[in-house]
């Protein structure tokens, strides 16, 4: 009985089997997939402000406001030292990874009990799911900048060369997102406590970095190495160097690094192990 | 190469019976729960888990081969593991044991419209519910006005579809699946919604499908649907496969299967039932004019059919309801317990208790021959509470229906007592 599809045509092979221990991630299937991704990313953004009657603004408002905030509470009435630089432009540069870093991980930590519908209907690879949710944060962040932008040129900060450096460290946020997302959101699959704990997480993660404060109040030495540990400490560091020429990051950045890829490397193989779950607890 | 489209050795599925309500919702309990696993696993004793009492298996050692091109029903009633199987197959989920092989893409129309969003406009929900179904952002383009075309919602195709009637985001949804072009087709209860031109219009779709030698695998309560559209059936019952056979005999034999009650089911040893539903069935009898439990009731005397039942708490626009179907699976009626305006009005709200929804059939009403009787419990749009498709089969006996002065077999699955007149214009 034959058919009437070309017969040349390459048929892929699927095989079910049980899925045993740790995998490793497939990311030739990713890749595949990748059109679902930006498909994903596109709706989170879609969806998000097709009923804010400010829409994007609130992109611009978000950071400006919590700019303002900071600058009368921790610049002017607690007259916090801020690298020489005025504290507005000070808490800014931070405030922009800071809260591209806490959007992706808020967005992907609960990720997967989001689109619970999916999950539990098709197959495509899961890791899809929270990549995407990282990514939509860009647009935020990108919209922010400008906001950034203004503030430097109204201080008249003009960026040099270092400004290059930015694309790394965007880079390395997501990253620092992806990889604590991958953990919590396949935590928040079996325990829905992780997405109460999460706001409380970014809160202690954020006055744990350097956004209100400046690293140097952290004292030398194994405190300094300690506060390094934070993968935050380094990307912050060097976001506001590579904008305002402050301080240049230090050994701090490579721990971050390290940091980044050890946290993302057990969030993939953990992700990875309770991908198979996932359709049957969600 | 070979001709097979899939091929599955064995394949079981343990689920953990209640994991959603039995699952460790604290901090303390994750973190004892992680200790003892970690436990478990230095001293290579995981395999406990797998056994005990808390674990079901939806599936036990499934074996089937289809070949390239065939249409493949599969019936079953309520968990006896179709829709697990459909999973397992799609690779939503993967199986506890086993081994299967399958040739080529799998498309699964598991629910239609499976990630539309309600706030995009169609046109947005076409590219993203393609590229949930694995399609290419190109083929979705090249296919964008055939798939317009047949969902016909014309020039609402830029309007969010929460604006959309039920009918037209059916049609949307399934026309996005519909062009899916994978070497095979799983098919899950697509038919189970829509008015009968969109049912007729997908089972239309189905059948190009299979006519252009892709596999296709369908999974339906519709019997008529499955008879039309399948050579070959599948028959599960427990998570078991019982029968693999020619279409007309799988239907018959799940019609008539596990029927050792005479004229009554019960439920109340039942594992299936779901232990947090307010409505826990218990059983559902066929009674004859003197009130006794019968296999076999007289059409031209009359009887009724009972469902008796708990509410373990107050339900609220609770509706029970009986569809009758013939054993070829057509409809004959369907009938809710709170039809009635007057009983509608005093049962809105139906404290806690025991209940019995009795359903009195007139006399002359069916025609001999057997019947299938569904239940299904729910709030009209709001939630199901229970649903058996075949909860029951019975015998109607014509003795002394109309017309039996002539002992010929009458078509149809109703025996009405009509009113004839003759006038000789002589």
């Amino acid at each position: 009985m034959e058919n009437s599809r070309a017969p040349f045509k390459q048929i892929p092979v699927t095989y079910l089997r049980p899925s045993k221990g740790w995998l490793s991630v497939d990311f030739k299937e990713l890749w595949r997939y990748r059109e679902l991704i930006f498909f994903l990313t596109w709706r989170d953004i879609k969806v998000r402000y097709k009923q804010a009657v400010l829409g994007i603004a609130w992109a611009i408002l978000q950071p400006l406001l919590t700019m303002l905030i900071f600058t009368v509470v921790f610049g002017i009435l607690l007259d916090t030292p801020s690298q020489d630089l005025p504290y507005p432009l000070f808490s800014l540069s931070a405030l922009l990874p800071w809260q591209l870093f806490a959007s992706a991980l808020q967005r992907s930590s609960v990720s997967l009990v989001g689109n619970a519908n999916l999950i539990t209907k098709v197959y495509f690879p899961r890791l899809a799911i929270p990549i995407a949710s990282v990514f939509a944060a860009l647009v935020d962040f990108g919209v922010s900048f400008l906001v950034l932008l203004g503030a430097m040129a109204y201080y008249r900060f003009w960026p040099g060369w270092n400004i290059l450096w930015l694309l790394p460290i965007v880079v390395l946020v997501l990253l620092t997102a992806l990889s604590v997302g991958l953990w919590l959101s396949a935590l928040n699959v079996q325990y829905r406590d992780i997405q109460h704990m999460v706001p409380f997480i970014i809160q202690v993660w954020m006055y744990a970095s350097p956004i209100v404060y400046p690293i140097e109040i952290i004292p030398e030495g194994i405190w300094r190495v300690l506060y390094g540990l934070n993968p935050m400490v380094g990307v912050i560091q060097g976001f506001r160097w590579a904008l305002l020429d402050g301080e240049p990051p230090d050994m701090t950045m490579l721990i971050s690094v390290v940091v980044v890829l050890l946290l993302l490397v057990t969030g993939l193989y953990y992700f990875r192990r309770m991908e198979k779950t996932f359709a049957d607890i969600v | 190469m070979s001709n097979l489209a899939l091929r599955v050795e064995n394949i079981s599925k343990q689920y953990r019976i209640g994991s959603s309500h039995h699952r460790p919702d604290t901090l303390r309990d994750l973190l004892t729960s992680n200790i003892r696993r970690i436990g478990h696993l230095l001293t290579h004793r995981r395999q406990d888990n797998q056994k005990g009492s808390d674990h079901i298996w939806a599936l036990k050692d499934i074996s089937f081969e289809v070949e390239r091109g065939q249409v493949l029903g599969i019936i079953g009633r309520n968990g006896a593991g179709k829709s697990t199987l459909l999973k397992i197959l799609s690779r939503v989920t993967d199986p506890t044991e086993g081994y299967g092989e399958i040739n080529g893409r799998v498309g699964s129309l598991l629910e239609v419209g499976t990630g539309f969003h309600p706030e995009l406009s169609g046109r947005e929900n076409i590219y993203l519910n393609g590229a949930i179904l694995g399609m290419r952002r190109e083929e979705i383009d090249r296919k964008f006005d055939e798939i317009v075309a047949f969902s016909e919602v014309g020039k609402f195709i830029d309007t969010p579809v929460k604006r959309f009637s039920s009918g037209m985001y059916l049609r949307l949804a399934f026309a996005v699946a519909a062009h899916l072009e994978p070497e095979i087709l799983v098919v899950d209860e697509v038919l189970a919604v829509g008015d009968a031109e969109f049912q007729r219009k997908c089972l239309g779709k189905m059948n190009d499908v299979a006519q252009e030698g892709r596999t296709v695998l369908f999974v339906s309560h519709n019997m008529s649907a499955i008879l039309r559209l399948t050579e070959e059936t599948l028959v599960l019952d427990n998570g078991k496969l019982v029968m693999r056979a020619k279409t007309p005999q799988a239907v018959d034999h799940y019609l008539n299967m596990g029927l050792t009650e005479q004229g009554q089911r019960d439920w109340s040893q039942d594992e299936g039932a779901d232990q947090m539903s307010p409505f826990q069935p218990l059983k559902l009898r066929v009674l004859n004019i003197a009130g006794q439990v019968a296999d076999t009731v007289n059409s031209a005397e009359g009887f009724s059919i009972e469902i008796e039942y708990n509410l373990t708490k107050p339900v609220n626009g609770l509706r029970v309801g009986l569809y009758m179907m013939t054993t070829r699976g057509e409809f004959v009626f369907t009938t809710f317990d709170t039809d009635d305006p007057g009983l509608f009005e005093t049962f809105t709200l139906r404290p806690q208790g025991r209940y019995i929804s009795r359903c009195m059939i007139p006399p002359n009403l069916l025609n001999e021959g057997r019947f299938v009787l569904g239940v299904n419990a729910s709030i009209y749009r709001i939630q199901r509470f229970f649903q058996d498709d075949k909860a029951l089969t019975f015998t109607v006996d014509a003795t002394g229906a109309p017309g039996m002065q002539w002992p010929e077999k009458r078509l149809g699955p109703v025996r009405p007592d009509l009113q004839w007149r003759i006038e000789n214009l002589t």
